[in-house]
C-alpha cells in the first residue's frame, strides 16, 4: 500500500491537522509516514496544503505531486489540484465551498458538502473531520480508531472536550460513503 | 519513549538537547523557525539557556562566547542568516571553538524565498567565510537520521574542535515523520582543558584566539589547522549507497533530494534500466571512495540538486574523467520531482539502452 | 641597606610589554582595569574579552583569561560567556569604532538585556588601528584620513555620544564617563571602573565606563597637546559624569 494525499484548503479550514491525524494514525499502526506542509505566507489566509505519504514501507521521498487522493476545500484548491489526481485517483470536494465541477472520467470523485453538514452537527469547523471519515471509509488507509486516538493525542487537554463533536463528523462523513 | 511525530525543525533541537546541548542562540528566521521556538521552550526544563540575539551576527559570537567556556551549543538559521554567521563562523575555526551551527537552506541568491533548495552547498563546503578552511558537514535525509547525525555533529565538533554545519533544506525542515528518540551513543571525547572559566582552580590563564600576526607563526597555525582537516578527512566521511552493485548509472544527491531520487530509481529499475545511488551524508568531507569504486564501471552520473550544479563539481573532481558526469537541477525553491528525475535518468541512460539494444 | 617598595605593578596585567604608542592612555586604562581585578580579588574569576582595533592585543596584557571576539562583537561574546557562567566576572575592552561603529547594535542590544558585564569603552575619536581614520565619535572640524576637511556635520553627520544613548536604556545599571587626561581624572577613572565591576558583582545589570582617550600618533600631536586636545576638545563635547546610576548612590 502507497497512499499519496494532498490536502488544501483555506488556512483555517483544518487542512493541516486533516493531514497530521493521517499520518499520526498510519504511524500508530506501525505505518510509514510522512507530512509535509506547504509554507509562509500562503498560510495566512491564502491556500494552504500538506501531502502526506502512508506506506506499508517506510516513505521515500515525502514530496507528492499525483495525488492518490486529493482533498480540495475551496475553489482555489480544486483549480490546483483537480489536474494533477493520477488516473484512477479520488478526488474530494467540499462541495458546499468548490462551485466548480470537475470533468475527468479517469478518477473517482466524491462531493459532499460538508461545511453544509458540519454546520448542521452545531460546529462549521468540523467539516475536514466529515471529508476525513469519508476518505478513511473509502480508501481504508488508516482506521477510525487510529484516528480517534490520535484526536487525543493531538489535541491539548482543554480541547478534549471537542473529541465528541470531531467523533460525530467522522462517524457522519463515513455513513456517506459506506458502500456494502 | 516509543515513537513520536515531530517536526524536523524540532527533531535538530530535541536531539540537540539529547546531546547535552544546553545553549542555544538564535535569530527567527523561516524556514528554522520552529527550531528556535522548540529550544525556548525546552532549554529551560534541562537547566539550560535560550536567548533570542538581536541578530544572527550577535547570535554567533554568543555561540562563540559560549563555546569558549566549553559547554555544548548550538545556534540555527537558513540562508541569508547563515551568510551573516560566516564571520562568526570563520572564527570558531580560526580559535578552534567547537559549535554545531544548523542552516535550513531556502532559495537565493538574496532574499530569494522560503522554499526548499541546497543552493548553499558552495558555502557550506568550500568555507564560507574568510581564510583557509573547511567545517564538517552533515545532511540528513530524514528525521530519524537527524537525531542519530545532530549527536554525531557535537561529538565531531568536541572531538575536533571545530564547528560543525548541520544542512537540511526547508522541506526536511517543515515535514513531519515518526522518530525515536534511543540510548544516545556516547564517544570517548578529550578534555576540554582550553576552556576560559576564570583561572582559579584550572591552572594559568588561558587564551582563545585567532590572531597571529607574525606570519610565519600564522603559516605553522594553519598547518596545523590543515592536519587536523586531513584527520577530519580520513575519519569522518559518511554516506550511504543504494543500488549501486549492478548499475550503470549512478545517481547522487543528498538530504530530501536524495530521497525523491530514490523513487525515481524504483521507477527506473521496473523499466529494467539499472540506476543506482550514492548519497553523500557528510557533505564535507565528500565522500571518494564509493566513486572510486565506481567510476570505471559505470557509464555515467547523474547529479540530482536543488542549485544550478553545486556538489556536481564534488563528483566531477572524484570521477576525474573516468566517466561521464551528468547533471540535473532545479531552483529557486522548486523541488525536481520524481518525474523529472525519471524523465532525465531516461534521456542519458534510455539513449544507451536503445543504443545496447539495437547493437549486434 | 634595606628597600621598601613604594611601586609595585598590579598583578591584574601580564609582564608583557604593550604596543601602544607613546602617549597613548591606552596603557594607562589597562593598568586602572588590571588594578581594580587585582584589588577586588577577581582575577582567577574574571574572562576578559578583547576587540578589534588597537586593543586587539589586549588579551596579551590582561592577567585573566581572555578571548578574542570578531570586530564590534565583544558584548554577544561576553554575554555568551557570562550566560553560561553567571557567576564570573566577565569584561569586554573596546575602543570607539569597535563599540560605536560595527558593534553598535551589540552593545546596544546587550545594555537592554541588561548583561551583567562591564563595557570598558576607550574614545578616542578616531580609529587608531587602520591608520587615523573618522570614528562615530569624531568631533565636528575634526580632520582624519576620511575627513581631510574636517568633520563636516552635513556630510558625515553628528557623533555619538554612547553614554547619553545607553542611559536611556532600563537594562543599564551604572554608566559613567569619565577621562585619562590628568592624575585627578585617572583616580576618578579607576574609581569609575571600580563602581562598574562591584555593579557586575551585584548582578544590577550592564555596566559601562567610557574613557576619554590619546591618539597623538593620528591626531598629529605630542603627548602632551594630546592630554590638553582631551581637555579642551573631547570634554566639552563629551561632558563627563555618571549617567546613570541604578543604585542611586553617587
Amino acid at each position: 500500500m502507497l497512499e499519496e494525499i494532498i490536502i488544501a484548503g483555506f488556512g483555517g479550514q483544518g487542512v493541516m491537522s486533516m493531514g497530521q491525524l493521517i499520518a499520526y494514525a498510519g504511524m500508530l499502526e506501525g505505518k510509514g509516514v510522512s507530512w509535509l506542509p506547504s509554507y509562509g505566507p500562503e498560510q495566512r489566509g491564502g491556500t494552504a496544503n500538506c501531502a502526506v505519504v502512508v506506506s506499508d514501507e517506510p516513505v521515500g521521498s515525502p514530496l507528492v505531486t499525483n495525488p492518490s487522493t486529493a482533498i480540495v476545500l475551496n475553489n482555489p484548491s480544486f483549480e490546483k489540484f483537480e489536474p494533477l489526481v493520477r488516473p484512477g485517483g479520488i478526488l474530494m470536494i467540499n462541495s458546499s465551498l468548490v462551485t466548480r465541477a470537475s470533468n475527468r472520467s479517469d478518477i473517482e470523485i466524491i462531493e459532499l458538502t460538508a461545511t453544509d453538514m458540519a454546520a448542521d452537527l452545531g460546529n462549521a469547523k468540523v467539516a475536514n473531520m466529515i471529508l476525513l471519515g469519508a476518505f478513511i471509509e473509502l480508501t481504508k488507509v488508516v482506521s477510525c480508531d487510529s484516528i480517534i486516538e490520535s484526536l487525543k493525542k493531538v489535541l491539548s487537554e482543554e480541547k478534549h472536550h471537542l473529541i465528541e463533536v470531531n467523533k460525530q463528523a467522522l462517524n457522519k462523513g463515513l455513513s456517506l460513503v459506506k458502500t456494502a | 519513549m516509543g515513537k513520536v511525530l515531530m517536526k524536523g525543525n524540532e527533531v535538530i533541537a530535541e536531539a540537540a538537547v539529547q546531546a547535552g546541548c544546553k545553549y542555544f542562540f538564535g535569530y527567527p528566521i523561516t524556514p528554522q523557525s520552529e527550531l528556535v521556538a522548540y529550544m525556548a521552550r525546552r532549554l529551560p526544563e534541562v537547566g539550560g539557556l535560550f536567548l533570542q540575539a538581536e541578530s544572527e551576527i550577535a547570535a554567533i559570537n554568543m555561540v562563540y562566547g559560549a563555546a569558549g567556556t566549553g559547554v555544548r551549543v548550538m545556534t540555527s538559521s537558513s540562508s541569508p542568516g547563515f551568510s551573516l554567521k560566516q564571520e562568526g563562523i570563520s572564527y570558531l575555526v580560526g580559535s578552534e571553538l567547537p559549535a554545531v551551527v544548523v542552516n535550513i537552506v531556502r532559495g537565493g541568491p538574496g532574499l530569494g524565498n522560503i522554499q526548499p533548495a541546497q543552493s548553499d552547498y558552495f558555502q557550506v563546503t568550500k568555507g564560507g567565510g574568510h581564510g583557509d578552511y573547511n567545517i564538517p558537514v552533515l545532511a540528513p535525509a530524514s528525521l530519524q537520521e537527524i537525531v542519530e547525525l545532530t549527536n554525531e555533529a557535537f561529538d565531531i565538533a568536541d572531538r575536533y574542535r571545530t564547528p560543525v554545519i548541520l544542512m537540511g533544506d526547508g522541506m526536511l525542515g517543515q515535514m513531519m515523520e515518526p522518530v525515536e528518540f534511543g540510548e544516545r551513543t556516547h564517544s570517548e571525547l578529550p578534555e576540554k582543558n582550553w576552556a576560559t572559566t576564570g583561572t582559579r582552580g584550572d591552572g594559568p590563564r588561558r587564551i582563545i584566539t585567532s590572531l597571529e600576526l607574525n606570519a610565519q607563526s600564522l603559516e605553522t597555525r594553519n598547518a596545523a589547522l590543515q592536519k587536523k582537516f586531513a584527520r577530519i578527512k580520513e575519519n569522518e566521511v559518511r554516506y550511504e549507497t543504494y543500488q549501486t552493485d549492478d548499475a550503470d548509472y549512478i545517481m547522487v544527491a543528498f538530504g530530501t533530494v536524495a530521497r525523491i531520487t530514490m523513487n525515481a530509481i524504483s521507477k527506473a529499475r521496473q523499466e529494467g534500466i539499472k540506476v543506482g545511488l550514492i548519497r553523500p551524508i557528510s557533505l564535507w568531507p565528500f565522500p571518494e571512495k564509493p566513486f572510486l569504486e565506481t567510476r570505471d564501471v559505470v557509464k555515467g552520473y547523474i547529479s540530482v540538486e536543488m542549485s544550478a550544479g553545486q556538489m556536481v563539481e564534488d563528483v566531477r573532481l572524484a570521477v576525474n574523467g573516468h566517466a561521464e558526469v551528468d547533471f540535473y537541477g532545479r531552483t529557486g525553491g522548486v523541488v525536481p520531482t520524481q518525474e523529472e528525475i525519471y524523465q532525465k535518468i531516461l534521456s542519458v541512460a534510455g539513449g544507451s539502452r536503445y543504443e545496447h539494444e539495437n547493437s549486434f | 641597606m634595606s628597600m621598601k617598595t613604594v611601586f609595585k605593578k598590579t598583578t591584574g596585567l601580564t609582564d608583557n610589554p604593550t604596543h601602544y604608542c607613546p602617549g597613548c592612555t591606552h596603557g594607562i586604562i589597562h593598568r586602572l582595569v588590571g588594578e581594580v581585578l587585582e584589588e577586588m580579588d577577581i582575577l582567577e574569576e574574571t574572562i576578559g574579552v578583547a576587540s578589534v582595533g588597537c586593543s586587539v592585543l589586549s588579551y596579551e596584557y590582561f592577567n585573566c583569561d581572555m578571548t578574542q571576539a570578531a570586530h564590534g562583537r565583544a558584548p554577544a561574546v561576553a554575554t555568551g560567556v557570562k550566560r553560561v557562567l553567571p557567576d564570573r566576572f566577565v569584561f569586554t575592552y573596546q575602543g570607539d569604532g569597535d563599540l560605536a561603529s560595527i558593534g553598535i547594535s551589540e552593545v546596544i542590544h546587550a545594555a537592554a538585556r541588561g548583561e551583567k558585564i562591564t563595557v570598558i569603552f576607550v574614545n578616542n575619536a578616531i580609529y587608531g588601528m587602520t591608520g587615523g581614520q573618522m570614528a562615530p565619535t569624531t568631533l565636528i572640524g575634526q580632520k582624519t584620513a576620511t575627513t581631510p576637511f574636517g568633520r563636516d556635520e552635513s556630510i558625515q553627520g553628528l557623533p555619538i555620544k554612547v553614554c547619553e544613548m545607553l542611559s536611556t536604556l532600563d537594562g543599564a545599571a551604572y554608566i559613567e564617563r569619565v577621562s585619562a587626561h590628568d592624575v585627578q581624572h585617572i583616580q576618578k577613572a579607576k574609581r569609575a571602573i571600580r563602581r562598574a565591576f562591584e555593579t557586575q558583582k551585584k548582578g544590577l545589570g550592564f555596566s559601562m565606563v567610557e574613557i576619554l582617550s590619546t591618539c597623538p600618533t593620528n591626531w598629529g600631536l605630542d603627548p602632551y597637546e594630546s592630554l590638553e586636545w582631551i581637555k579642551d576638545n573631547m570634554i566639552p563635547a563629551y561632558p563627563l559624569g555618571v549617567y546613570k546610576n541604578k543604585e542611586g548612590a553617587e
